[in-house]
This record gives structure tokens, sequence and C-alpha cells, in this order.
């Protein structure tokens, strides 16, 4: 047994760590989140020509051919940053999708462009509030086109093409679409998070096929889901363990009553409560990412877990983040509100922790 | 990553469970291993668990992580971990040895003394002689080392007089480890000393405390006049306080690491599955299921914690206060737990009874126990001083006894 990464994927950390501290400050998720742009073209481009975009894209579709393992550690570090690019969608979503579920003819005109980063890959689902599942999808996929709404779609606004999920019948598939196609409309809708972007996107007989060449069922898209929930699991935890450092920085840093405020008791007990919720998280989230890296059954439960596990860590972390730097913590100047909206827009994009640990009791007693 | 046993894993085990086949009774699924609740108290329990210890160590099996010179077998912890997970599927005789064998013993392997070794390790390994640790007293519990029990030397003796608390196993145990108070002109740290002392000695009152879930684990230990020769002094005289932290750091890591012999999550699904509610069993109802989700990701979580920390120990690294999580958060978890179960069972949850309380009233036992689990070996509210302090780096707490010699530290009017 042996539940650490390795001392090459420990590299890779590394690397991407000292590559992103310099190219994506805190910062740069400001700007972005400040500007009207959707996500910062410069680091995609930056990360796509270290080819991070293609971690996990086999070899022979222009990839590194790397496994899960690599990707959740880029995924961890993206976190950290709160890095303002689409790289869950394209990377855990999109990308996954075609890797999992794609012909040999869709993965060879997709991937490539997807590991340079030349296209930007989304996943369409949510219609209307509440949990999507198998009875509420509406968007429709007949004879090659596709017609429906789906609200909200992340990068949906920037995306080159998106995975959406529809009704195919009486089954449930996942479609491919250009999202540049005549049939498609789209518009950005404004986000919690606007370093992060939303977006209605409207397809009226907007051309389109079946990933795989057939409906995958509902059973496909949680296995996407599944498989995306891991991933995104590590991106919260990178970013939960970042607040949690600055916050700690802070009440070092930061004098009352003549004593840094870090050393009354009220406020150790409280960081070493949340230093306890982001281990357990985060020993969640390893977890699951053995089981996504060996396709291990186990992946079920644990992707469950590491998602519930980490986005109330994140969300529990970002709110206390605020409460502990006192008044200036909810000024527009200190960065605690970045990670703030950040957790609850991670939490919402792929499901709620509710519904995770629904999914959990129904799989458990399957 | 992996998760899976490695060749030599798994090899292991297949020797661990031959064994255990060989030697012991399988549990069936649904039962319990004889849990810790009744009380250890039974001469009859102790004599069975005497016998199942001589009989692993005869073939290899006590001990295990203990250096072949003490008879132990050098094994791995992760070695320790796949042996547990094992021996936890057979009916054996409750651990009475734990305290001795987990925490004591590693303390005499660090500072005792080459003669105090050969004496006491081999039958504290064999379960010939059990062992007490004596560390709390009435008015030091969290600040353990405010302790006042004293220790004053005459000759080559020591003669103890003073009183300790919560010692579990007192009435049934051969030897007991003690920290005194060797010199009340120093500051508190600096002026205690650790014995070893023999429990049948004159001068020595065993007063066992009945707990709120009616069993006696814990005493209280009376000491007039008790002489200890010099021979039994583990450790330099006045440093008493860093064998006593290598205790604590041992005593912590086996508390968190243990399951606890309680009920666990499949007992708690089981009984939202026949708990009925309007016709309907509760575990239909959502709330409940966000709450037994909550309860499975947590303990997961605590398990795949003690993996990471096995995978650091296997590669070199040494056991930190980041074993506190363990204890901080499984033991109020279990508490937790053990009320919702209660809540579940509407009014049947009331009784205690073995014959008609649901699930043998294991829910009840636990919920009356579990509160103590929060208080032994550091409360939870020690145990986030030492993560925030020795894990995060945070400043220490203001001392108002720093820099005070012993004698002159302020105490309550309870404690004059």
């Amino acid at each position: 047994m042996n539940l650490d990464f390795s001392d090459d994927q420990k590299l890779l950390k590394q690397t991407a760590r000292e590559y992103l501290s310099e190219h994506a400050p805190l910062s740069l998720c400001r700007a972005v989140l400040e500007s009207n742009a959707a996500y910062s073209e410069a680091l995609w481009k930056g990360i796509a020509a270290l080819g991070w975009l293609g971690t996990a894209i086999p070899e022979e579709y222009g990839g590194a051919g790397f496994g899960r393992l690599e990707l959740a550690v880029l995924a961890e570090e993206m976190g950290r940053c709160l890095a303002p690019i689409p790289f869950s969608s394209s990377a855990y979503l999109a990308t996954e999708a075609l890797v999992q579920f794609g012909s040999a003819a869709q993965k060879r005109t997709y991937l490539p462009k997807l590991a340079t980063g030349e296209a930007i890959g989304c996943f369409a689902h949510a219609e209307k509030p509440g949990e999507p599942g198998a009875g509420s999808i509406a968007t429709a996929f007949t004879k090659g086109k596709l017609t429906g709404n789906k609200l909200p779609v992340p990068d949906g606004d920037v995306a080159h093409f998106a995975i959406v999920t529809a009704k195919s019948g009486d089954d449930i598939a996942l479609t491919i679409v250009d999202l540049t196609a005549t049939g498609v409309e789209r518009a950005a809708v404004r986000s919690i998070d606007p370093s992060r972007s939303l977006a209605r996107v409207q397809f009226a007989g907007a051309p389109a096929q079946l990933l795989a060449g057939a409906p995958t069922g509902w059973t496909g898209v949680e296995q996407l889901l599944d498989r995306a929930a891991v991933l995104m699991a590590f991106e919260q935890l990178g970013s939960a363990t970042r607040s949690f450092e600055i916050t700690r920085e802070f009440t070092l840093g930061r004098y009352a009553f003549g004593r840094p405020i870090a050393s009354f008791q009220a406020v150790k007990h409280r960081l070493a409560d949340l230093y306890v919720e982001i281990e357990l998280a985060r020993s969640n989230a390893y977890y699951a990412a053995w089981a996504l890296s060996t396709n291990a059954p186990e992946l079920r439960f644990a992707a469950c877990g590491a998602r519930a596990s980490a986005s109330d860590a994140f969300e529990v972390m970002s709110r206390e983040m605020i409460q502990l730097h006192g008044g200036v913590g909810y000024t527009w100047e200190y960065d605690c509100h970045l990670f703030y909206r950040r957790a609850k827009y991670l939490a919402a994009i792929l499901g709620s922790a509710n519904h995770w640990r629904e999914h959990l009791i129904e799989r458990l007693d399957a | 990553m992996d998760f899976d046993d490695t060749a030599e894993e798994a090899a292991f085990r297949a020797e661990a469970r031959a064994w255990l086949d060989a030697n012991a009774e399988r549990l069936q699924s649904g039962e319990r291993a004889p849990g810790l609740a009744e009380g250890r108290t039974s001469p009859d329990l102790i004599k069975r668990a005497q016998a199942w210890q001589a009989k692993k160590a005869d073939a290899g099996w006590a001990c295990i992580t203990w250096p072949k010179p003490y008879g132990g077998r050098g094994a791995t912890s992760i070695q320790n971990m796949i042996w547990n997970q094992e021996q936890n599927r057979y009916k054996t005789p409750s651990d009475i040895f734990g305290i001795g064998q987990g925490m004591l013993g590693p303390t005499i392997m660090v500072h005792g003394n080459d003669e105090q070794k050969q004496r006491y390790l081999r039958p504290m390994l064999r379960g010939e002689e059990i062992w007490c640790q004596l560390f709390s007293e009435p008015a030091a519990g969290s600040d353990l080392a405010g302790l006042r029990t004293s220790a004053v030397r005459d000759g080559d003796e020591w003669i103890i007089n003073g009183q300790k608390i919560w010692t579990t196993g007192a009435q049934y145990c051969k030897w007991g480890m003690i920290v005194t108070r060797t010199d009340p002109n120093a500051e508190k740290h600096k002026g205690i000393t650790y014995f070893i002392v023999d429990m049948q000695a004159p001068g020595i009152d065993i007063r066992p405390i009945k707990q709120i879930n009616g069993a006696s684990g814990f005493n209280e230990v009376f000491f007039t006049d008790v002489r200890v020769s010099d021979k039994n002094r583990v450790g330099a005289v006045n440093e008493g306080w860093r064998g006593a932290i290598t205790t604590l750091m041992n005593e912590r890591a086996s508390i968190g690491g243990g399951a606890g012999g309680g009920p666990d999550f499949n007992d708690l699904v089981t009984l939202a599955k026949l708990s009925d509610c309007d016709g309907e069993p509760a575990f239909a109802d959502p709330a409940v299921r966000q709450r037994l989700a909550r309860f499975y990701i947590r303990l997961k979580g605590l398990q795949y914690t003690g993996y990471r920390t096995q995978t650091a120990l296997s590669r070199g690294a040494t056991p930190g206060p980041e074993s506190s999580i363990g204890k901080l958060v499984g033991a109020p978890l279990r508490q937790e737990m053990a009320g919702f179960a209660i809540d579940l069972q509407g009014a049947t949850g009331a009784m205690i009874d073995h014959d008609a309380a649901p699930q043998e009233g294991v829910w009840q036992q636990s919920y009356l126990g579990t509160p103590g689990l929060r208080l032994a070996g550091g409360t939870d509210e020690i145990l986030r001083n030492i993560i925030a302090e020795r894990v995060l780096g945070l400043p220490p707490d203001i001392r108002a006894d720093k820099g005070l010699a012993f004698k002159d530290v302020p105490t309550g009017p309870k404690n004059t």
C-alpha cells in the first residue's frame, strides 16, 4: 500500500507551482475578474506550450500520454492559484469525454487540438435549477440535430465545442457539437465568480454527433461526472490549501491586544479544525485518485467522497478566511473574496455536495 | 499511488491469516467481537487475554513492531496495520495489554537502562505482567506537568506520596509507571522524575471509579509512603518530562489508530433500515441519508489519513503530532454517530437492555462510553493546541506559570 504521489509526480507538482507562481499570481485572477475577459489567454497559451492540456491524452492523439495522477497534480496547482482559465471544462470534462467515449475519428478530430490548446472544450449539462438527472434532460438529439437550451454552461461562451447531454429517443446520450455552427446561439451570463465564465447556450437544430456513435445511457454521463469530480476535488483542495496558508500568515502578522491574533485559542482552535477538514478532504481525494487512475470499481464511491469532502472543505475554508481576516476580509481589495467566489462556483458546476452525498448512499446501497 | 498490497505485504497478510485461521475463530458477518464496554475486570477475561497473548508470543505474533532483541519481529507499521486488520476478523479476547505494549514498553526502550529493558520488556510482551500508567491527578489533567504527587529520596530508595486518577486497569496490574514531583523549587516541567512502581507495594490503595457507563475501567490510586528502589527510576532525576512526552505521543497514536471496538458504519445503515418512520424505513429519509453519507465520508477520510501516515512512516518519516487528527476527529465522530443512532430508534432509543434494545443496545453503550474517548489521552482542546502549535507553528499559549518555581504556581481554591 502506498497512498502518496511518486517522486516524479512530486517533481511535476514542484515545476507547476514554480511556473504558476510566476505566471499566475492572484493578481492575474483579479485582473480577469475585474475585466470583461472570460479568461486569461496568456496563461492558457502558457500552459498549452508546456503540454499540460495534453497530460492525459494518449500520445497517438498528440498528448503526453501520462495518467490521471499527473492530471490530479496539475489540478491541485490550478486550484492553488485560482487559475482564471477553462482548464476544468476542457481537461477534466471535454477531454475525458472524448478519451473515454469518443470514436477513433472523433478522437482524431478533437484530441490533438485539445492537447495544444487550440481548441477549448466544455460540458453542457444543466438546464434548470436543481440537479440534472436522466429524467430531467429536455434537450433532444434527433437525426444529427440538437435542440434545446443549456443553462448555465461553464466556459460555454469561449469554448469551440461542447459535449452536450441530450435525450436520444428513450435513451440519454453524450453528443458533441461545434459551438460556432449554425443553429447555436450563446451568450455569457454573469457568474458568481467572474474570473470563471458561465454562458447560456441554445441549440436550434444544431448539427451534432453522438459520442461513441451510440447513446452511452445515463451511466455514461455518470461515469464522466465521476471522473471529473475527482479531478475537480483536487482543484478545490488546492484552492482550500492556499486559502488556509494565506489565512494562517495573516493571523500571525495581525496584532490585537498586543499579540498576534494567531496566539488566541479562539483563533488557533479554528485554524486547527480547518486544517483537519482540509487533511480529511485530501485523504479522500488521494483514495479517489488511486481509484480513477486504476479504473477501480471503488471509483463510484471514492468520487462521491472526494467531491463532497472537497466542496465542503473549500467552502468552509473560504468562509472562515473572510471571518479570520476581520473587516478587511470583506473588502474588494483583499483576496478573500476571490476564494469565496471560486468555492461556490466550483461546488455548483458539478453538482452540490448534497447531491454527491445522495449518490454515495444510493451507490453504497446498490 | 497504490491502494493494494504490494507483493511483500500480500505475503505477510497471507502468513498472518494462515496463522489466525489455525489458532482463532473467525467472526461471522454481523457478529461483534466481545467489546470493551462490559469492563475489563473479570478474572476470566484477563486469563483468556493472557492465554491468547502467550500463544501469539510463542508464534512470533506479539508486539510485532518491537525490535527483534526485545522479542518483536521488527515489523513495519504497515505490517502492523495489516496484522490488526486481520486479527480484527477473529473472535479474540479484548486487548488489556495495550497501555504497556503500546506506550510504556516503547518508553522503556527509549529512556530505560539495560537492566530495566532486560527485566521488564519480555514479560510485558508475553502478557505475563500487565502494566498501567500513573499520570493524571485530580488537579493535573490537561496540565499534566502540574502534578503534585511527590517522590523524596531516602538513600537508595524514593518515598512516594500523593494521588493519581483515571488509572486504567490499576486493580489487576503488576507494574505501573508513575511521574512524580521531585523538585518543587524548579519550574514545573523541570522537577519531574519517572519511576516504575510495583502495584502491590505497601502503601498503595486502589479504588475503582464508577464511570457514566457503569463500568469501572479507571481507578483512583493513593500513595502513602510507598518505597521505590532507585533502580526503578527511568531516566535522570528531574528529567522525567521527556519520558512522559514519549508515552503521551505513543498514547495518542494508539487511541487514534484503534477502531475502538464499538459499532461501525454498517451497523448504522442496518439500524436506519430497520427503524420505522411512518411506515417507511428511516433509511429512505433524505435527511437521514445525508447524515449517513457525512459519517461515511468522515470515517473514510480518517482511514485514508491513517494510510497516508503509514505511507510516510514506511518511507522513513517519524510519527509526528499529525497523529492527533485521528483522535481529535474519531472520538467526537463516534459520539455523534451514537447520538444519531439513538435518535433513529425513537422511543426505543431510551432502552439499553441487551435483550430489548435494537442491536443489543450497542449504540446506547457507545453513547455512554464515547464522552470518555474525547477526554482520554488529551482532550479535544489539548489536541487542537498540539495541531495549532506543533503542526501549524502558531504561537504557544501564554502561560501564567512560566518561570515560576512549581511551589509558587498559583492554584485555585479547590486545589489548595
